[in-house]
């Protein structure tokens, strides 16, 4: 299969955020701050692209009544992996994120992709797919993120981008904007972009 | 930290809901918030499951993974009690109880993958919760989670026959109606200092 067609199948036409509604708690969690939910997508790519590539690997061997424990198993390897790094190199970042890494493991989308992609493709391509789904997560994440950090704190990675005159919606940084925009964000997309109109 | 579990079980439940300021067990909750029975169902699941593993994780944690040094096996550790918990109750409910089991035997499997149980597990670690305390916040977590569900399934169920945007019917609104309820269980915050 062509590598660029499934890498944007699974970023864009099918995103897992904005077309399946998969994996919502850590993008609604982390997205006060972008620093947060650029760190916590890369985690989220890195877990996904390789354990879709093992599971991938193995999927011959695997008896399909355990295959979903042999899927976890596997996710929650490469997740400790990227908890420990975290912890490790960042740990102020780490901090922030609290819980959000480790639940990377009960996350929806990397079970999504595992059932829906790797059990029935080739590694690499699983890998392209990975990479794919995890690209698409990390964009969705960042377009909330830029909302909420430039209304919330009136900054953009840290960095001052509203003057003082700019008075803080506290509202942004709390939980409920969080789901209104992502309400937001899927009904622009399913206007705009799948045109979905009253039959 | 020092908090009297009951002051724990009430945060838990109102001003640090677990889905409503912490986003967790959102997939099932908007998947299943269609109807109010299946919704209860879930609801009693979460809650029963969340309790017992919230007790059982912080034993194997505090007993077993501590005294051994291997902390870092945590969250793999983790996964497995919730996973064989699951399928333990499913088994034993099979056997015993069969008029429940057929209530709340489908949505089991799906308590697997719900951040939800996975989420209190991690908080309990991370806030350093003693035992009793972390019985309160699994049960009060479980609470909180099953009102929250609940909620919206009554909401939605009044939403049938509504003008909604088209782009907007199905998550869009579900997702809006949550963020008017998380606004109005802000409300609820300051009876309670606990994070």
């Amino acid at each position: 299969m062509n590598m660029s067609k499934t890498f944007y199948q699974s970023a864009i036409v099918e995103n897992a955020q904005w077309k399946q509604i998969l994996g919502i708690c850590s993008t609604l969690a982390v997205t006060n701050l972008m620093l947060n939910s650029l760190v916590m997508g890369l985690s989220l790519t890195f877990a996904l692209a390789l354990s879709s590539f093992t599971i991938s690997l193995i999927r011959d061997y695997t008896p399909r009544n355990v295959r979903m424990m042999a899927q976890t198993l596997i996710i929650a390897a490469y997740v400790i992996v990227a908890d420990i790094f975290l912890k490790e190199y960042y740990p102020d970042i780490s901090k922030s994120l609290g819980p959000y890494v480790g639940l990377i493991i009960t996350n929806c989308i990397l079970m999504g992709r595992a059932e829906a992609f790797a059990a029935k493709n080739p590694p690499f391509a699983s890998m392209i797919d990975g990479l794919g789904a995890g690209f698409g997560y990390t964009l969705v994440l960042l377009l909330i993120a830029f909302v909420r950090e430039l209304f919330g704190f009136g900054t953009l990675f840290g960095f001052k981008i509203l003057g003082d005159w700019w008075i803080k919606w506290s509202i942004m940084v709390m939980a409920p904007s969080a789901f209104f925009i992502l309400a937001c964000l899927i009904w622009l997309v399913n206007t705009k972009y799948y045109k979905i109109k009253a039959s | 930290m020092h908090v009297d579990p009951f002051v724990l079980f009430l945060a838990a439940i109102f001003t640090s809901n677990i889905l409503l300021t912490n986003f967790l067990g959102m997939c099932s909750y908007l998947s299943v918030s269609n109807q109010i029975s299946s919704a209860f169902g879930l609801g009693m699941s979460v809650i029963f499951v969340t309790t017992i593993t919230a007790v059982i994780c912080w034993l194997a944690y505090y007993q077993i993974l501590v005294p051994f040094h291997l902390e870092y096996l945590q969250l793999i550790v983790f996964i497995i009690i919730i996973a064989a918990f699951v399928q333990l109750t499913e088994i034993m409910l099979e056997r015993f109880a069969p008029v429940l089991y057929y209530t709340l035997g489908i949505f089991l499997p799906l308590i697997t993958v719900n951040c939800a149980i996975f989420g209190v597990v991690l908080f309990m670690l991370i806030r350093k919760y003693s035992l009793v305390q972390s019985f309160a916040f699994g049960l009060g977590g479980g609470i909180g989670w099953a009102l929250a569900i609940l909620l919206l399934a009554g909401l939605r169920s009044r939403l049938k026959e509504k003008m909604i945007p088209v782009g907007l019917r199905g998550a869009g609104i579900s997702l809006i109606m949550t963020g008017i309820m998380a606004l109005a269980f802000m409300g609820f915050s300051g009876i309670v200092n606990v994070q």
